[in-house]
């Protein structure tokens, strides 16, 4: 029997050793620098179809990143490993490494080169590579002007809507009057006061900011009220018979057991935040990314509202990378947070 | 010296609560003392108001009628001398054992300097080599070891403990009815410990309250006048036993 036992060990010790890549050659990796170095080769050597600019630079940026993660698969043995290792990580990528350049020359065929898809409504990848090249100035102060925008109101709208939710959530009172008005218009999108927010505020700074922070608070509000009213009366119970003051209870007790809750709705915030920004540069604000998209669209400059789209996506993902960052070391006490 | 424990006194006192209109009578009449440094059992059916009346001496409740005295005075609200445990540790999930464990002295403020006696604390509950766990990372008996450490810390003169031990394993349960014992004696606070447990009841306590079927009132105050350390199976607790089960009714189970 315990021969039996041994032998169905080994063998899934050696099926586990199977599955795990023999150290030193990462052949995903091999198969993923061979494509993208085939990319290169089809961008550079097949003619394109019109008059493209910055073919050259587009099959040297594949043939660089062809070149990296070549040079990774002779190096990835020798980092260490182990679940949370650099090289781990990089594994785990191996994949996408792949699809990411056949995308690449699937996409490359049918507008470059084949010119099977309608131009310039879709735009040749290098066409997109020349506006980063051309005009990165114009897209980077696009970048910063509606970060400048975006953030303060973000952040405003979500310090009054925790400390309304927190509010709601512990005095009756302020549930009384402020729960009505909440409910009332907190479902309006922010967007809907448009026309009154650029009419009341002097500045279209102002009424941008106004609607942003409107964006962010409602649902930064209700969520942190809905936690904050969620927390079991028995966390209470102890901390008051030790000699709590409410205040205690409030600041050590009911905000710590509502950030979960919190977090849902700064990252809710953060979205309806976004939406609004675009539509607020689209509108009067006449800067930012929201504005360049709209400006490229109008001069049906499309390779220009590609990636103008492509540096928001960015954008909105690191401000969400961000915020789960922040939630992952505040929350770290959670088990199974999901990760962004 | 200024005696560690506290007295109790409960006179006439009865609760009840309002349940969808309806007045629920939860308690009827109770009356009873406690002696400082002495240990009682309150032994009764489920439901029958025993953590209610746990609650009233905390002062987290008034009574509807009816006076609690402690040391002599009226309890007028919570107060870090008498802390309950409760049935679940209600751990703060986000903290760590040792924040757990330093509440009561954060709560009032007397943090500072004090490092020490939340050490202590951890170290008379066997958790110090957890002082920096979370909540989730504990066993049951851990997590209310943990609790425990965290009543201490407060130097209660009455610690009253809400069937502690009723989630626990039974092995579990042994080794920490032995601490409790262990802990009432070298600390000499006095503890109102609630149970279902007829057996436990027998085995820690100086007193057993029995109490009846909601709305509760005293069927009987027992001596147990037996010297510790007791065995479950003296003839003496087995008697004990046997009376106590009579009077819940439950005779055939004896
Ligand atoms: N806050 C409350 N509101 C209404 N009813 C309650 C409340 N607390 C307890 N009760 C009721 O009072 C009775 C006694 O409860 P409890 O003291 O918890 O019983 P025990 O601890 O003896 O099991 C139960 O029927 C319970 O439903
Ligand atoms: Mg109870």
């Amino acid at each position: 029997m315990s021969s039996t036992a041994q032998t169905a060990g080994l063998d899934l010790a050696e099926r586990l050793a199977a599955a795990r890549p023999a150290p030193g050659l990462w052949a995903t990796g091999l198969v993923a620098a061979i494509v993208w170095l085939v990319a290169a080769s089809i961008i550079l050597g097949l003619p394109d179809a019109d008059d493209l600019g910055r073919t050259e630079e587009l099959a040297g940026a594949a043939a660089l990143i062809g070149g990296v993660i070549l040079a990774a698969t002779l190096l990835i043995g020798r980092l260490p490993s182990g679940p949370e290792a650099l090289s781990t990580r990089i594994r785990a990528g191996g994949p996408w490494l792949i699809v990411l350049p056949l995308a690449l020359i699937a996409w490359e065929l049918v507008t470059a080169k084949l010119d099977w898809l309608p131009r310039p409504f879709f735009a040749a990848p290098q066409s997109i590579l020349e506006v980063f090249t051309d005009d990165w100035a114009r897209l980077g102060e696009s970048v910063l002007r509606s970060l400048i925008l975006v953030v303060p109101g973000y952040l405003l709208g979500a310090a009054l809507g925790f400390v309304t939710g927190v509010a709601m959530g512990w005095s009756r009172l302020v549930g009384y009057w402020v729960h009505p008005v909440i409910r009332l218009i907190g479902p309006l999108p922010a967007t809907a006061w448009l026309p009154v927010a650029f009419f009341a505020f002097s500045t279209s700074r102002g009424a941008s900011t106004f609607l942003i922070a409107l964006a962010s608070g409602f649902p930064v509000a209700v969520l942190t009220w809905s936690g904050v009213a969620s927390v079991g009366k028995s966390y209470y119970d102890v901390a008051r018979t030790m000699g709590a003051s409410p205040w205690f209870l409030v600041r050590k007790v009911a905000v710590p057991a509502a950030m979960p809750s919190v977090f849902v709705g700064l990252f809710m915030g953060l979205g309806a935040s976004f939406s609004v920004l675009v539509v607020a540069e689209m509108m009067g604000v006449r800067a930012g990314i929201g504005w360049y998209l709209q400006w490229a669209q109008g001069w049906a400059a499309y390779a220009n509202m590609y990636a103008a789209l492509l540096v928001m996506a960015v954008m909105c993902s690191s401000a969400v990378s961000l915020l789960f960052r922040v939630r992952d070391r505040l929350l770290s006490w959670q088990k199974g947070l999901v990760r962004w | 010296m200024v005696s560690k424990a506290g007295s109790i006194g409960i006179e006439g006192v009865s609760h009840a609560f309002e349940l969808r209109g309806r007045t629920l009578p939860v308690l009827d009449g109770i009356d009873f003392t406690v002696a400082p440094g002495e240990f009682v059992a309150l032994l009764g059916p489920s439901g029958c108001g025993k953590s209610t009346l746990l609650r009233l001496v905390a002062g987290l409740e008034p009574p509807r009628a009816g006076r609690i005295l402690v040391d002599d005075e009226p309890v007028a609200g919570p107060d870090p001398s008498r802390i309950i445990m409760f049935q679940d540790p209600t751990l703060y999930p986000w903290r760590t054992v040792r924040a757990n464990a330093q509440l009561g002295l954060e709560a009032r403020g007397q943090l500072k300097g004090q490092g020490a006696r939340v050490d202590e604390a951890l170290s008379l509950v066997g958790l110090e080599n957890f002082a920096g766990a979370y909540p989730h990372e504990l066993s049951g008996g851990m997590a209310q070891r943990a609790a425990l450490a965290r009543a201490l810390v407060n130097d209660p003169r009455v610690l009253m403990l809400d069937e502690p031990l009723g989630k626990l394993d039974s092995l579990t349960r042994l080794q920490m009815q032995r601490e409790l014992s262990r802990l009432w004696e070298r600390e000499g606070f006095t503890v109102l410990l609630v149970t279902h447990d007829v057996e436990e009841a027998l085995l820690l306590a100086d007193r057993v309250l029995v109490l009846s079927d909601r709305p509760a009132r005293i069927l009987a105050d027992i001596a147990v006048d037996e010297a510790r350390p007791r065995h479950r199976d003296s003839p003496r607790l087995i008697a004990l036993r046997r009376e106590i089960l009579e009077l819940l009714g439950l005779a055939e189970a004896a």
